[in-house]
């Protein structure tokens, strides 16, 4: 240890990489695809070429033209406009029911791990029986009940996702709550919500980051499967799973207009498992 | 390893779990069904329908009584095999469902027998050469596979074996099915679709649960005392693995739920999914519960058998 030259320990940068938060490549390259993506879904309105429902070429299922970067539509739309527009309904439609799920579900199980007892026991029983519900047909039956709109789209998606995320949030607070910080704290006489505040969130939090991540990606591919089958955002708005259905006669002729939006959907869902996957140690392990 | 009263009272337990995993998944399939969308009598009758009409219809549907009662006639019901009639057609459910259901059950059934021994085989071979090029390729085509959704399969295999190949047909159920050749080209497409997808999940279950073992101590021994790799493999890690593999498959077949529904609504393949997406279109309640009880209690099935091969085949409980 004294071998060390006192200069470097003395001055280092917190830059990511000295903190041990650096990346490799292949996370770069998601979390650049990732950002492009967000970018897209809050400013793309504003720099469509043409109205997003207006028929801008009477021909229909248009090649891809100077004019119309990702061809058209069966209507004669254009697609790039449309797909930068579907950018924000895919992406803030995932990402209001991610954000719902998670802490709903990371606020339960923190309660369900520090408090135990019955109402972890009954709590974590009813939850595992929701998982016991394929996660595709809890929306269809859902949307056949109450028709479809985008806050029920959201409930929809986040009551699917909700349970999963109590699993795992409760999980990693199990392990936590054990610690001898813990108990200090609750023997200093500290109350429930300054535990799962202060003791338990900060340990867990980047594992909880993570899962959600990944639960991004499912409601992107539940949603997406539910707009393909023409239940998710309703005409003449169209998330990318709408555009892929609206345009799905033109697969045949290998229409730009269908092969487009499928494009957008899977470098979104790759990107994010690519990011996930290649997250420094020091966030996605923290717990453990 | 079957005698063993810790073994049954686990299996039991399990048992237990899913039935009461049965009874509150129905109830959010009834209470999806039936208490969210409101007034069924008024949806029936639509808008121009007088009160008194409402009202009657309301109290010949039994739609009075309080719906924890209704739930529980609904719930004898359908374990009675009385699914009730569709309000569109007005023919029994059953009727309805029947057939499709045989058609829902031949697609899962080829997809299984093709899957399982090529998802196995890959899967294995992956763990064994662990890092080696093969590895990679079969982990990036699941991965890739697994974090797009199932039309996006559909859709690929279309364009890949239907416009660009020009093999198959891409709707399946427009042809006739009168030779085997005929029968083989309506099946295909769905078959490879969901096949694709189910394997993909196998494949990594598999590879992970293989791996698991071949991590642990004895099989590192067999490796440092010269055995090679592949009998290394197949002799002392695999006997360890079946239970987690057998387990990774029946998880994996549990997709299939998911991934039918798309693949029939793609195909116009007349199973239990396809008549269920009609129903959702044409808002047919009873349709509706029916097909979702039978998709909740295959997914519930496959989950508790692969928690069931997970419990019996674990060595530690053999006393």
């Amino acid at each position: 240890m004294t071998t060390t030259p006192r200069t470097k320990s003395k001055f280092r940068l917190p830059t990511p990489h000295n903190m041990g938060y650096a990346f490799n490549w292949t996370g770069r390259i998601g979390l650049a695809l990732i950002l492009f993506w967000a970018v897209v879904a809050m400013f793309g309105r504003w720099f469509t070429p043409y109205p997003v429902g207006a028929r801008v070429d009477w021909d229909y299922f248009g090649g891809i033209s100077a004019e119309y970067w990702m061809g058209t539509d069966y209507l004669g739309r254009d697609i790039f406009s449309r797909v930068l527009m579907g950018a924000r309904y895919t992406v803030g439609i995932a990402l209001a029911a991610v954000t719902l799920a998670c802490t709903i579900g990371v606020v339960l199980g923190m309660i369900a791990a520090v408090i135990g007892g019955w109402f972890d026991t009954l709590l974590s029983r009813f939850l595992d029986a929701f998982n016991g519900i394929p996660s595709l047909l809890f929306g269809l039956v859902v949307v056949a009940a109450v028709g479809s709109s985008i806050p029920v789209l959201v409930l929809t998606l986040a009551a699917i996702y909700m349970p999963g995320a109590y699993r795992f949030a409760r999980a990693l607070a199990v392990n936590i709550n054990t610690m001898d910080f813990v108990t200090v704290a609750r023997a200093r006489g500290e109350a429930t919500p300054y535990l799962i505040r202060r003791e338990i969130l900060p340990n867990i939090l980047g594992p909880v980051l993570a899962d959600l991540g990944l639960r991004f990606v499912f409601i992107v591919l539940v949603l997406s499967g539910l707009s393909f089958l023409g239940l998710g955002v309703q005409p003449p708005n169209a998330d990318w799973g709408a555009l892929v259905r609206e345009n799905i006669e033109g697969l045949s002729l290998g229409a730009p207009a269908v092969i487009f939006p499928s494009i957008a959907i899977a470098s979104l869902t790759i990107s994010v498992n690519m990011f996930i996957d290649n997250l420094p140690t020091k966030i996605r392990d923290r717990a453990e | 390893m079957l005698r063993s009263p810790t073994t049954w009272l686990l299996v039991g337990q399990r048992l237990g779990i899913a039935f009461i995993t049965l009874i509150i998944v129905s109830f959010a399939v009834f209470f999806a069904t039936e208490l969210l969308p409101g007034d069924v009598a008024q949806i029936l009758l639509g808008q121009a329908a007088t009160p008194e009409a409402v009202a009657g219809l309301r109290e010949a549907m039994g739609l009075d009584e309080p719906a924890i009662q209704r739930f529980i006639g609904w719930l004898t019901g359908l374990a009675q095999g009385d699914m009730g009639r569709s309000y569109v057609n007005d023919i029994e459910v059953a009727e309805l469902v029947g057939g499709r259901l045989q058609n829902s059950l031949r697609l899962a059934g080829i997809v299984t027998l093709i899957c399982v021994p090529v998802a196995l085989s890959l899967g294995i071979l992956a763990a064994m050469f662990r890092g080696s090029w093969m590895d990679r390729a079969v982990s990036t085509a699941t991965i890739s596979v697994i974090s797009v959704p199932e039309f996006m399969v559909a859709t690929l295999s279309v364009l890949i074996f239907a416009v660009w190949l020009d093999w198959l047909p891409a709707l399946s159920y427009g042809v006739d099915v009168d030779s085997l050749g005929a029968m083989l080209r309506a099946y295909a497409m769905p078959v490879i679709t969901l096949s694709f997808v189910v394997s993909a999940q196998m494949i990594r279950m598999t590879r992970a649960a293989v791996i698991e073992t071949i991590e642990t101590p004895y099989v590192e021994m067999a490796l440092l005392k010269g055995a090679s790799r592949t009998r290394m493999v197949l002799v002392h890690a695999l006997p360890n693995a079946l239970g987690p593999i057998a387990n990774a498959v029946a998880l994996s077949l549990s997709y299939l739920v998911g991934g039918v529904i798309i693949v029939e609504t793609v195909f116009n393949y007349p199973g239990v999914a396809k008549l269920m997406v009609d129903a959702v279109a044409t808002r047919d309640l009873p349709l509706i519960q029916s097909c979702a009880m039978i998709f909740c209690v295959s997914y519930l099935s496959l989950t508790t058998l692969a928690d069931m091969i997970a419990i019996l085949s674990n060595p530690r409980l053999r006393q």
